[in-house]
């Protein structure tokens, strides 16, 4: 069977630690954005239009809010992934290191 | 049998060893401080803030004995020991001869152990402490040592010897090999036919055969090229150089490294140039091996050749296997036999340090006691002042080494390392305030903290790595009080978290019942508009901790937040420097030293308290008696605090924050000015004055008495006979020009330190500024792309986005700008802090242990 091993286990650690942070950090942005914080206004991607063509303000703006959270969202799923694909390196590190000794 | 006691003399707090032998000769034995006993009155509160009483002792010990009782002290660990024989030569000391076999066994052991690691045959370490051999077992293990040592010297011989012949048959091998392929080429008429015509298409000998010779050999392959341009010339183009690379490389036996060479034949006409092609090759280091001219013959000595490598091979193997057991039994044992050995010469070490005394046999008749004489223990009084040792912990260890990296304290001095606990994270942290990155490095420092048993257990060899480690608590102090002032500043990540709901509203600015006056025309005609907290249900009160986060969106967000940790630093580092003077009182009331009290430590307090005290009091008036509406009548506390200096009290544009304010001022910098001749000439002459005084006092009664400090007159005697009597100087000459530049330096140092070091301060508040401009613009250049994609698609964006945003982040804000921090509280707590009462004046103690002998750490 060909080995799945395909980071040291530095890496796969680094890979955990960036994971962890990612996970945390961006499911936190992704329920300040869903929440409409005010602080965070600067990250929106909006325009004049977006404020000037709005039918039933703030809606546009909301949207947009709800878009970069979802993306946000979806960021931290992609960490999940990142982060069990790195502890799985940890796993086959550490059995490769019994094998070897 | 037994003899002597003689006292050394010694200071306060340490062991003198004095041992005794046979006959009339006294050993004495060196001597050194120990931790006492726990005396103090203060019990254990007094060493934490001190360094530890030390006490100097005498230790008279017999002289079969004194081997194994230093090597117990090794074990514990308390003592340190002083050289009793300081002008003896290293080569005329008693037990010189003994270091030199313990060192000779070392070399061995060395040898040993680069053997090993050359085979990469790891060294067992079990953690183990082997006890200190006897020294009648010093003869065995030197045995021991020495025929591993033959042994394996010998296998390496044999070795090599193998090995050079193993490769010169190899190459052999190869030569043999290749050179039939030239002569087959050579005999091959069509190759022949077209060579010979190229050369020279008029020879009358066309075709017919030449007769040439030829030489064979092997060189290494990066030195072909110069090798053929140098045939060609010296030859002048007469040789034949063919030559053909070996693919597998060959290992050398003096090195044991891999090197790549080439066999090649020349073949040349007659016997000058043979001649000269050989001794080229002698020059350029190739081997030349003879090689027969028939290809029978060739066939044959192939045969042979095979034949003697494949038997070769197999006594090389039996060779290797035979090391490799040997060595691998040595692993075994080598680090304990290292431990043993390093013991044995740290010991015979100590021992030279220790006096033998042949001639002084007097005085201990009566110690006579048959034939054991127990060992004894002298405490000693003495004027040396003795090393200064601060009990740590690994929690204070790291606090006090940053301590120590400035200065090891004076004896009994206060030490600063207590107050740095708590003082240096927090000054750090006040540069550092983020919540984010607060967290961040408490999670890195909890893992080294948590996992540190496993961590100390790896012995991490790189630098950089065992720095942090050693830091960790500090790091973990640091992170905890980072997130602490991240919250205060409302910052995580640049960005405020808006817990409590702002105190801050825009509605009521639209409302005109209330005083407002904006409306929906003002907000399209104006880019920034700036709330009025005058206005009703605008400003509701503070927020409940920290900076408001309404802040973070304000575009004067860096005018109001300047002024806030301007001040904030000011308050914080004159809060520091007065616990500074503080704690100099309680040096000067350890020492006894009340004019240091009168004429130092009070008029320096006052000094500072009535200008900088002041100041920081005008802070906190200023923040408290103005409100939103008489806030624009504020006067600027920076023209009010020259003003005082100027003593101009007219300027219009400045009101006075108080009644009265004119007389404080002025009081104010009266006294402050009176406390600058007390220190500077006051103290001086008083301590004339003292010096004048004394003696009178002394010459009536005998000047120059020393009173002896033991209860009998022999203890007086001794002192003035040991060596060690050198080291005491008496008391200082009073010189009246050197007490009044010191004092005028110390003064003039104080006063313009005051100021100065207020304005150091100031560090905190600009890098606390830029450490949140750093992090604002790494979240507005690199987060924020990721963040601000309109598409849906932004999340693989937005992933790759954080991926870079977090390691900026650890390499630029945690690892640089803390670096930055760290080291500006570093500066804050020597310069500005300890200078205000620290000497740093004291020498390490440095108790005779085998500890670093265990840990691997081998220098002397």
């Amino acid at each position: 069977m060909p080995s799945l091993l395909f980071c040291g286990p530095k890496m796969a650690a680094c890979g955990i630690v960036i994971s962890i942070w990612g996970v945390i950090m961006l499911a936190m942005l992704g329920i300040f954005f869903s929440a409409k914080s005010a602080v965070l206004i600067e990250d929106v991607p909006f325009t004049e239009e977006d404020i000037r063509n709005d039918k039933n303000p703030p809606q546009n703006i909301y949207s947009l809010y709800n878009q970069v959270g979802i993306n946000c969202f979806i960021a931290a799923a992609i960490y999940v992934a990142v982060g069990a694909v790195s502890l799985c390196q940890v796993r086959l590190n550490k059995r490769q290191e019994y094998m070897v000794t | 049998m037994l003899l002597g006691l003689h006292p050394i003399m010694s200071p306060q707090g340490s062991i003198s060893v004095d041992s005794t032998s046979y006959g009339d000769m006294t050993h004495r034995f060196p001597v050194g401080f120990k931790g006492a006993e726990h005396s103090h009155p203060f019990g254990n509160m007094g060493e934490l803030f001190r360094s530890e009483e030390m006490t100097l002792a005498q230790l008279f010990l017999q002289s079969e004995a004194a081997y194994c009782c230093v090597s117990e002290l090794g074990e514990i660990g308390m003592v340190q020991f002083r050289d009793l024989n300081p002008d003896v030569n290293v080569f005329q000391r008693k037990f010189v001869n003994e270091v030199r076999r313990c060192e000779e066994m070392d070399r061995k052991l060395r040898f040993v152990e680069k053997e090993i690691k050359k085979a990469n045959i790891p060294i067992v370490d079990t953690g183990e402490n082997p006890e200190v051999p006897f020294p009648r077992d010093m003869i065995d293990m030197e045995a021991t040592f020495e025929k591993l040592e033959n042994e394996l010297k010998e296998i390496n011989t044999n070795q090599e010897a193998l090995k050079k012949n193993f490769l010169e048959l190899t190459e052999l091998k190869h030569i043999l090999r290749r050179t039939q392929q030239f002569f087959d080429e050579m005999e091959d008429p069509s190759l022949l036919e077209e060579s010979s015509t190229l050369m020279d298409p008029n020879d009358p000998n066309r075709g017919a055969p030449l007769r040439l010779g030829f030489v064979a050999g092997v060189i290494s392959r990066e030195r072909i090229p110069t090798f053929e341009r140098m045939l060609w010339r010296v030859c002048r183009g007469n040789v034949f150089l063919r030559q053909a690379d070996i693919e597998d490389p060959l290992e050398d036996p003096t090195t044991s490294d891999q090197v790549h060479k080439s066999v090649f034949i020349i073949f040349f006409q007659g016997d000058q140039l043979k001649n000269r092609v050989k001794k080229i090759c002698e020059g350029f280091r190739a081997t030349l091996y003879p090689c027969p001219e028939t290809p029978q013959e060739r066939k044959e000595m192939l045969a042979g050749v095979n034949a003697r490598i494949d038997d070769l091979q197999m006594v090389l193997n039996q060779t290797e296997d035979h090391r490799q057991r040997v060595l691998q039994a040595a692993a075994k044992t080598v680090r304990v036999w290292f431990i043993k050995v390093r013991k044995m010469k740290a010991i015979y070490h100590t021992l030279n340090l220790c006096n033998i005394d042949v001639t002084q046999k007097c005085l201990i008749a009566e110690e006579k006691s048959g034939s054991t004489v127990p060992s004894i223990l002298n405490r000693m009084q003495t004027k040396q002042t003795p090393p200064t040792y601060n009990k740590t912990n690994k929690f204070t260890s790291g606090f006090q080494n940053i301590v120590d990296a400035y200065g090891i304290g004076s004896y009994r001095e206060i030490n600063p390392a207590p107050y740095t606990i708590i003082t240096f994270p927090f000054l750090f942290a006040v540069m550092f305030g983020d919540f984010g990155h607060g967290v961040l490095m408490t999670c890195a420092a909890l893992y080294l903290v948590l996992r540190e048993s496993r961590l100390t257990a790896q012995k991490n060899d790189n630098e950089m790595f065992s720095m942090v480690f050693a830091g960790r608590y500090i790091i973990l102090l640091m992170g905890i009080f980072s997130v602490y002032t991240g919250i205060i500043y409302n910052d995580c990540f640049s960005k405020s978290l808006n817990v409590f709901g702002s105190g801050w509203s825009v509605r009521p600015m639209f409302d005109s019942r209330l005083g407002g006056n904006w409306s929906f025309e003002t907000l399209a005609e104006n880019k920034v508009l700036q709330l009025d907290p005058t206005v009703d249900g605008v400003f509701k009160g503070p927020y409940p901790i920290g900076i408001d986060p309404i802040w973070n969106m304000a575009t004067n967000k860096l005018t109001f937040l300047n002024s806030f940790k301007m001040k904030m630093s000011v308050i914080l580092g004159v809060i520091h420097m007065l616990f500074g003077v503080t704690l100099s009182l309680f040096n000067h009331l350890y020492f006894k030293k009340p004019l240091n009290i009168y004429l130092g430590f009070i008029p320096e307090i006052v000094f500072m308290f009535s200008l900088f005290g002041y100041l920081v009091i005008l802070i906190f008036y200023k923040w408290l008696s103005y409100d939103a509406r008489s806030s624009r009548d504020a006067p600027s506390l920076l023209i009010a605090f020259i003003n005082m200096f100027l003593f101009n009290y007219n300027d219009p544009s400045n009101k006075p924050l108080y009644r009265g304010q004119k007389a404080i001022q002025i009081l104010l910098v009266l006294i402050a000015l009176a406390c600058v001749p007390c220190m500077l000439i006051v103290k001086t002459l008083v301590l004339r004055r003292q010096h004048l005084w004394r003696k009178n006092l002394g010459t009536e009664n005998f000047a120059g008495i020393r009173v002896g400090n033991g209860p009998t007159e022999d203890e007086a005697e001794i002192i003035q006979h040991d060596q060690l009597s050198q080291q005491y100087d008496d008391e200082p000459e009073f010189n009246f020009a050197d007490v009044a530049v010191h004092q005028a330096i110390h003064t003039i140092e104080y006063c313009l330190g005051c100021i100065s070091n207020t304005a150091s301060y100031l560090r905190l508040w600009a890098l606390s500024l830029a450490h949140a401009q750093l992090s604002e613009v790494l979240w507005s250049m690199v987060m924020h792309i990721g963040l601000s994609t309109r598409s849906l698609a932004g999340f693989i964006l937005l992933a790759i986005v954080f991926y870079f945003f977090a390691v900026l982040t650890v390499a630029i804000l945690l690892v640089m700008e803390g670096l930055s921090a760290f080291l500006h509280a570093l500066r804050l707590h020597w310069v500005e802090f300890q200078n205000k009462f620290y000497s740093g004046q004291g020498f390490k103690f440095l108790p005779f242990t085998f500890d670093s002998i265990l840990d691997g750490r081998f220098e002397d």
